[in-house]
């Protein structure tokens, strides 16, 4: 890797980064686990789209091309296996993906997110993505939503709060707290058509009154995120 | 068919005991069978603004435990026949008011009377929630300030879920009445303008009652303020809220600052 960098003049950045993965723990007869893996994804289509997977083999003895079959076979399910664990390092091809070490497990953080996703995947149609008020939310009241967007017909008025798990949209004037995107949404906005709040958050980011510039008081007014700093902009 | 009106506000001090005397008595001007009720246990004031406050012998908290029956607790206004008061208790407090027993208490003044008007303790706890609890309309007291508003705001939201008639899924009728309005310091832009209020609030109003000596008089010597001086004008805004209650459109009076003729011809002098 170093010896790539080396010829190019321009600095190479290397940064390290831990991401969350699943890891696979295939156990003999690799059929019957393969089998298991297709009734999880009969049960819920995508569940491992996109998602980094490590395959752990220290439970099973594979030679190098049962290795290589076993990797056909994920494939084959449109499951991308990110790297190898619990296996020397002869057994692999370099066509292989790499041999990973160091790897620590985080159980709750990984079974909870697999849980939710779970529920999400089987119930998508009964569960509804959004919430409509068509009343003004009043000082003291809370509303909670943390499934999906919120819209409010009406203000929110100051000591009032909402939380939304999505993006907030209020017709009508915010004068109290506003928290989108709690769930680590990023992506998440809050929409009003007179800012005049208590407090804006999304993702934990968070401005109060303060904050907000006096020019934008009144008017209609959007908030998101840009990176790790939340921008508040007149919206027409 | 008797209606339960709530004089309420959340924030103390704004003039609900008042206007509960004052409009009791303009329905009962009109002809209607009133009953006011304190709900202030422990602070009740009703009894004074009534100018009652020597006759009361039985109090709601009686009633409601049982220990007197309602006709002995209620006391008949001196000035109009059909106007009566509920007293509360001075030396109890609100935990002695127990929603069965409110319940049974408002029931059975509902089969006397026209209007039965609860004057609601400042606060959101137990006195207030009971006061409201079985309300078919709500008047909120609302000052021209920020923090009044807020908590009127407060109090509609509590009008919307905590009432028999909220969780049956009906309304709670509310009309906004703006007190203590000061129109010489609304025109300097001290105040929060009725627009803002009403913007804020999002509830109709019921009237504008202005910031007036009359007021503070008739409370002293027990006495509503529609009886007392029944030409001025808060007494005329008291009368015209009533009627609006009573289903009439009556065109709104936005108090203004009146300068006579003695105010121009000094200003001018000054200048």
């Amino acid at each position: 890797m170093e010896a790539a960098a080396k010829p190019q003049r321009q600095m190479v950045r290397l940064r390290g980064r831990s991401y969350v993965a699943f890891v696979f723990v295939p156990t003999v007869p690799i059929q019957d686990w393969l089998q298991e893996i297709d009734a999880t994804i009969a049960r819920s289509p995508g569940f491992f789209a996109g998602r980094p997977v490590v395959v752990d083999l220290s439970s099973v003895d594979l030679s190098q091309s049962g290795i290589g079959h076993l990797l056909t076979s994920l494939q084959d399910r449109n499951i991308r296996v990110l790297g190898i664990e619990g296996v020397e390092e002869a057994r692999l091809t370099p066509m292989m993906p790499p041999l990973l070490s160091g790897g620590r497990s985080c159980v709750v953080e990984q079974s909870a997110p697999k849980k939710a996703e779970t529920k999400a995947e089987t119930k998508a149609d009964a569960k509804p993505t959004s919430l409509l008020l068509d009343s003004p939310v009043r000082s003291g009241q809370t509303v909670i939503f943390p499934d999906g967007d919120i819209t409010i017909l009406g203000s929110v008025g100051s000591g009032a709060e909402v939380v939304a798990g999505g993006s907030i949209h209020i017709y009508g004037a915010l004068r109290g707290r506003a928290m989108a995107g709690v769930n680590g949404h990023t992506s998440a906005r809050i929409y009003c058509q007179k800012i005049e709040a208590e407090l804006l958050a999304i993702d934990g980011f968070y401005q109060t009154a303060d904050d907000i510039d006096d020019a934008l008081r009144g008017r209609p007014a959007q908030a998101f995120l840009q990176g790790n700093t939340m921008r508040i902009t007149a919206l027409y | 068919m008797a209606k339960v009106l709530v004089v309420t506000s959340g924030k103390g001090g704004v003039g609900k005991t008042t206007t509960t005397a004052a409009l009791g008595a303009a329905l009962a001007q009109r002809g209607d069978r009133v009953v006011v009720v304190d709900f202030d246990v422990g602070l009740r004031n009703l009894d004074l603004v009534m100018g009652a406050e020597r006759r009361v012998v039985f109090d709601l908290i009686n009633v409601v435990q049982g220990v007197a029956k309602l006709p002995q607790a209620l006391i008949r206004d001196k000035r109009l026949e059909n106007l009566w008061l509920l007293p509360a208790s001075q030396t109890r407090d609100k935990d002695a008011l127990t929603e069965e027993g409110v319940g049974k208490v408002i029931a059975d003044l509902r089969g006397r009377f026209d209007w039965v008007i609860c004057d609601s303790p400042a606060g959101i706890e137990r006195g207030a929630s009971m006061a409201m609890r079985f309300a078919d309309e709500a008047v909120i007291v609302t000052n021209p300030e920020v923090s009044s508003v807020r908590d009127s705001d407060r109090i509609i939201g509590m009008l919307d879920s905590k009432t028999v008639r909220a969780e049956k899924g009906e309304r709670v009728e509310k009309h906004i009445l703006i007190t203590r309005y000061d129109p010489s310091r609304a025109a300097r832009g001290e105040m929060l303008t009725i627009d803002d209020i009403l913007e804020i609030l999002a509830t109709p109003l019921l009237g504008i009652i202005p910031e007036s000596q009359d007021v503070l008089k008739a409370s002293n010597v027990g006495t509503p303020v529609t009886l007392s001086n029944a030409d001025g004008a808060p007494a005329r805004a008291y009368l015209d809220a009533a009627r609006r209650l009573c289903g009439d459109t009556v065109p709104m009076q936005v108090p203004a600052e009146r300068k006579g003729f003695m105010d121009r011809l000094l200003r001018r002098r000054a200048a």
